[in-house]
């Protein structure tokens, strides 16, 4: 008896899930559409763009640095020991690019920006101002969506170029002036190793998770119910799913690009 | 002129309103009256298709809201002015983008003519040369006119107003009655008003419609209203005394 009642709330949990992951595809399957119809109001993406990527750039810049730094400390002194040092840099120059530099800033900004997105568009929704644009004649998903959405998709790789070179560089001056492996070393073996795709792989999944932080925050924003309280836990699931997600499709991601 | 056929509408297995039939003439004001949560709401945002009604039909002007495209829906939320319980301004943007917004948004008018009408509307409501203020920095009345000077943007022929007064001082409701007044002697706009503040439906309404439960109990004149033999509706105009 417990364990079939055990087994119906299960059942409900997964069919709740399924519905929500239902939901959110809509959502995104109808921003798609807008775009392509040409519903983008440029400005708004510019302003978004500012917000979501240039804002969060020293965050991502601080985190991925010191990250670097400290891969280059656990890496680099093991290296030593079996003589291979000078294989530091293509080590580092793989890891960061195919899966540090993205996932780091994948996590910054689903953390900062998912925060955001699903705060400021879950304030707007208990306060009547989602439902005032559309009786305004305009669409939330064209208004608020699509600029997010965008914006996200384009920023998060450039981001993750400068979280790739900060990440790089930092581990470098780890494994260069505190390890004391030779630099030229360092930069030559990154070189040969590292190849045009894993670069282009690495920035290819971030644009993944731009779209996926975007669509999943505005979700969670435009869904928003109750005060205060609704926009703290839409905010914290928004940060939480965003997270889950990103983790599960990174794997597969990787799985498909690196293997 | 807006006509609510058999309309029903459930939230969850919540029955909020009860096949209800409803005619609002054009040029004529409704209140619609109830106690909290019976529906009078949901009731303007139908109308405007905010929410979609479980069955029934509404016209406003012989066009079926329920049927409607995107684009005709658009075509006629710009007919329609809605006045929101919370004047649900938007808070980034300062007064002049909050009345210019439909404007800006549904066409591609040149600036200076949209500062024309910003003007023009905020002039109708007294609030002359606020442009530039935030909503944070307005008072709870002003912010309710600056609400109304955005729904007058396209110049509506329908007001949809929900809980105008609700909040305000003695003083600041009856200056937005006033208003309320104004917009109908003068535009000629059809309006329907959902309030429970009864001295803004004596004063402003042409008819009284009562809702309960969900279902329309009772549509009058004021008057008629007043000396209804109906319980409920003594019960909720004396307050239970």
């Amino acid at each position: 008896m417990q364990y079939e009642k055990v087994a119906e709330n299960v059942g409900y949990k997964i069919e709740e899930i399924l519905e929500e992951f239902g939901k959110v595809f809509s959502l995104a399957g109808q921003t798609l559409r807008d775009i392509l119809r040409g519903r983008v109001d440029v400005k708004l993406v510019l302003t978004q763009m500012v917000k979501l990527g240039v804002d969060s750039l020293p965050l991502a810049l601080v985190t991925a640095t010191f990250v670097g730094m400290v891969f280059a400390v656990q890496i680099a002194y093991e290296f030593q020991l079996f003589g291979a040092g000078k294989y530091v840099g293509s080590v580092m120059a793989l890891a960061i690019a195919r899966e540090l530099g993205p996932a780091i800033t994948g996590i910054v900004v689903a953390a900062r920006v998912a925060a955001a997105i699903a705060a400021e568009l879950g304030t707007m929704k208990v306060t009547e101002q989602i439902d005032a644009i559309e009786a305004l004649g305009a669409s939330p998903v064209d208004y608020l969506v699509i600029p997010r959405f965008i914006a996200a998709t384009l920023m998060l790789p450039l981001l993750t170029i400068f979280s790739i070179l900060a990440a790089f560089f930092g581990g470098y001056a780890v494994a260069v002036y505190v390890v004391k492996i030779n630099g030229s070393d360092y930069m030559a073996t990154a070189q040969s190793f590292l190849s045009v795709w894993d670069i282009y792989g690495g920035l290819l999944k971030t644009v993944v998770f731009g779209m996926i932080i975007a669509i999943i925050a505005c979700y969670k924003g435009l869904t928003t119910r109750g005060g205060a309280k609704g926009v703290g836990e839409s905010t914290t699931s928004s940060v939480v799913t965003t997270l889950i997600i990103l983790f599960i499709v990174n794997y597969f991601l990787s799985l498909l690009f690196f293997k | 002129m807006i006509k609510l056929t058999n309309l029903t509408k459930y939230f969850g297995d919540h029955k909020v309103l009860d096949d209800v039939n409803l005619e609002v003439k054009d040029g004529s004001s409704l209140a619609v009256i109830g106690p909290s949560g019976c529906g009078k709401s949901t009731l303007l945002r139908l109308i405007i298709r905010l929410v979609y009604p479980n069955s029934g039909s509404i016209l406003v002007d012989n066009l079926d809201v329920g049927k409607l495209s995107e684009d005709a829906l658009i075509g006629l939320r710009q007919k329609i002015g809605m006045i929101f319980q919370t004047s649900a301004l938007f808070d980034s943007m300062n007064v002049y983008g909050n009345v210019a917004f439909s404007l800006h948004v549904n066409t591609r008018w040149k600036e200076d003519k949209i500062k024309g009408i910003v003007a023009e509307k905020l002039k109708m409501v007294d609030l002359e040369g606020t442009e530039k203020l935030m909503p944070s920095e307005l008072s709870g009345g002003m912010q309710r006119r600056v609400c109304i000077a955005r729904a007058l943007a396209f110049d509506p022929k329908i007001i949809l107003y929900d809980e105008p007064t609700t909040g305000l001082d003695p003083i600041t409701e009856v200056t937005i009655e006033n208003l309320m007044i104004k917009l109908s002697r003068e535009l000629k706009v059809t309006s329907i008003l959902v309030t429970h503040v009864l001295q803004t439906v004596y004063r402003v309404a042409t008819r009284v419609a009562m809702l309960d439960k969900g279902k329309l109990i009772e549509i009058g004149t004021p008057e008629q209203t007043k000396t209804s033999k109906n319980p409920v509706i003594q019960k909720f105009i004396t307050g239970g005394l």
